[in-house]
């Protein structure tokens, strides 16, 4: 390998010999580094300023807009949801009064036509009453007369069976005369 | 090189030598080296994780893609908490540095390969190019504002030249350091694998010799990545002095 190198660079020779172990020292070669460096650099600073930086560049733009996207899609989905509650809130209300309204429209209803039926019950039951009580004066009526009938018989049957004819007029007049009495 | 009586070969500086790829023994100006290779291969690298792994550009993204998201947003938040707002402009220019640096680092942890940042040449022209950079822009943004760097105005009147000599020196020696700090590690940490490998041919001490090797390679990929992540946030520290020059 010693002998390698003596043979590769015959030419670093001296120089080897000027730095003994450093072989970074031999000058001879510093233009063929340099070149290439300098291509090297080149080439890799083309190579990210034209392609691989603005790429990175927009990609990391890009997930952050995507990332902002969302939130704010985020932030628009949570707001249409209180939304959507404060609707469905809003509309449970609604159909709480309304509910109540009903009933009260329903009770309403019903308490009239109760009243209705009970006025129209009571109507009734004093149309009978009136009806009860005209038949039973009637009968009255008609109880009376028929004693002052049989009074007016059982007193012409009295006066006959006594002997002496009487006039009937006489003795209905007398008989209610009596009764009056 | 260092052949002893015991049969031990320790060359760990070989690994180093920059070498014709096709044969021939000549490195020309545009010789298609091992450096080229190795430099080709990091290309590949950062092709395959940046390009390749984003192809799809999913909004979800793959392991690939994030990977590359990852490393995206890494450099992206280093330049723009280090430096400013303003450096943004310069995140495509330290994102080479970075991607460059962090692929040849693990690439030279690859069994036989070549660290073309181990090299001092390769070091250099990068942290010559950030203070070339840090400089014309410190200039042409602020103008001569740019020299109130070196002009500490909290310290006592006095106190001021005296730190304008040391705060340019310490302007000057950035660049030094920059480079050896990484060439500096990588070296090293390459060159301890191999002296370990070298034990490896006495078969008593082997095992010893293969655990430390595996235990070196755990510290060298973490260097790798930290000495990657170093020169680019002290490129991005650079950046801010040009930006914003007032202490």
């Amino acid at each position: 390998m010693a002998t390698d190198i003596t043979k590769v660079s015959s030419h670093n020779a001296e120089a080897a010999a000027s730095a003994p172990g450093m072989p970074q020292l031999d000058f001879s070669n510093w233009g063929n580094q340099i070149f290439w460096l300098l291509i090297t650099l080149v080439v890799i600073y083309l190579v990210l300023s034209r392609i691989a930086l603005p790429r990175i560049a927009a990609v990391l733009a890009e997930r952050q807009g995507t990332i902002t996207n969302d939130i704010a899609a985020a932030e628009e989905l949570k707001a249409k949801a209180v939304e959507a509650e404060d609707a469905y809130n809003k509309a449970l209300a609604e159909a709480r009064a309304e509910a109540q309204r009903i009933v009260a429209e329903a009770k309403a209803e019903i308490q009239a036509d109760l009243d209705a039926a009970t006025e129209k019950a009571d109507a009734e039951i004093s149309a009978k009453a009136a009806e009860s009580e005209k038949a039973i004066s009637e009968i009255r009526a008609g109880a009376l007369e028929s004693i002052k009938d049989v009074a007016n018989d059982t007193a012409v049957a009295l006066v006959a069976a006594l002997g002496t004819q009487a006039k009937e007029a006489d003795v209905t007049k007398a008989v209610a005369t009596r009764m009056k009495g | 090189m260092a052949v002893d009586k015991s049969g031990l070969v320790f060359k760990p500086m070989d690994q180093f030598v920059v070498k014709p790829l096709f044969g021939g023994d000549h490195v020309g100006l545009f010789t298609v080296t091992n450096v080229t290779f190795w430099m080709a291969l990091a290309v590949v690298a950062v092709v395959a994780m940046m390009v390749l792994g984003t192809r799809r550009r999913a909004i979800v993204p793959s392991r690939g893609q994030s990977v590359a998201e990852l490393a995206y947003g890494f450099i992206y938040k280093m330049v723009e908490d280090v430096a400013g707002k303003d450096a943004v402009k310069f995140f495509p220019y330290v994102m080479t540095l970075f991607m460059f640096i962090v692929m040849a680092n693990f690439l030279g942890l690859l069994p036989m390969s070549f660290t073309t940042t181990s090299q001092f040449a390769v070091t250099v022209v990068l942290a010559l190019m950030v203070f070339v950079t840090v400089t014309v822009v410190g200039f042409v943004k602020n103008g001569t504002a740019f020299l109130g760097l070196f002009w500490v105005t909290s310290a006592p009147l006095a106190l001021r030249p005296v730190l304008a000599i040391i705060e340019l020196i310490s302007y000057f020696v950035r660049p030094v350091s920059h480079s050896i700090r990484l060439a500096g590690n990588l070296m090293a940490g390459h060159a301890v694998v191999k002296v370990f490998a070298g034990f490896a041919a006495i078969a008593a001490v082997s095992p010893i010799s293969v655990v430390a090797i595996t235990a070196m390679l755990g510290l060298e990929t973490l260097v790798a990545f930290i000495q990657a992540y170093v020169f680019t946030i002290l490129t991005c520290v650079y950046l801010k002095d040009a930006l914003h020059p007032s202490h």
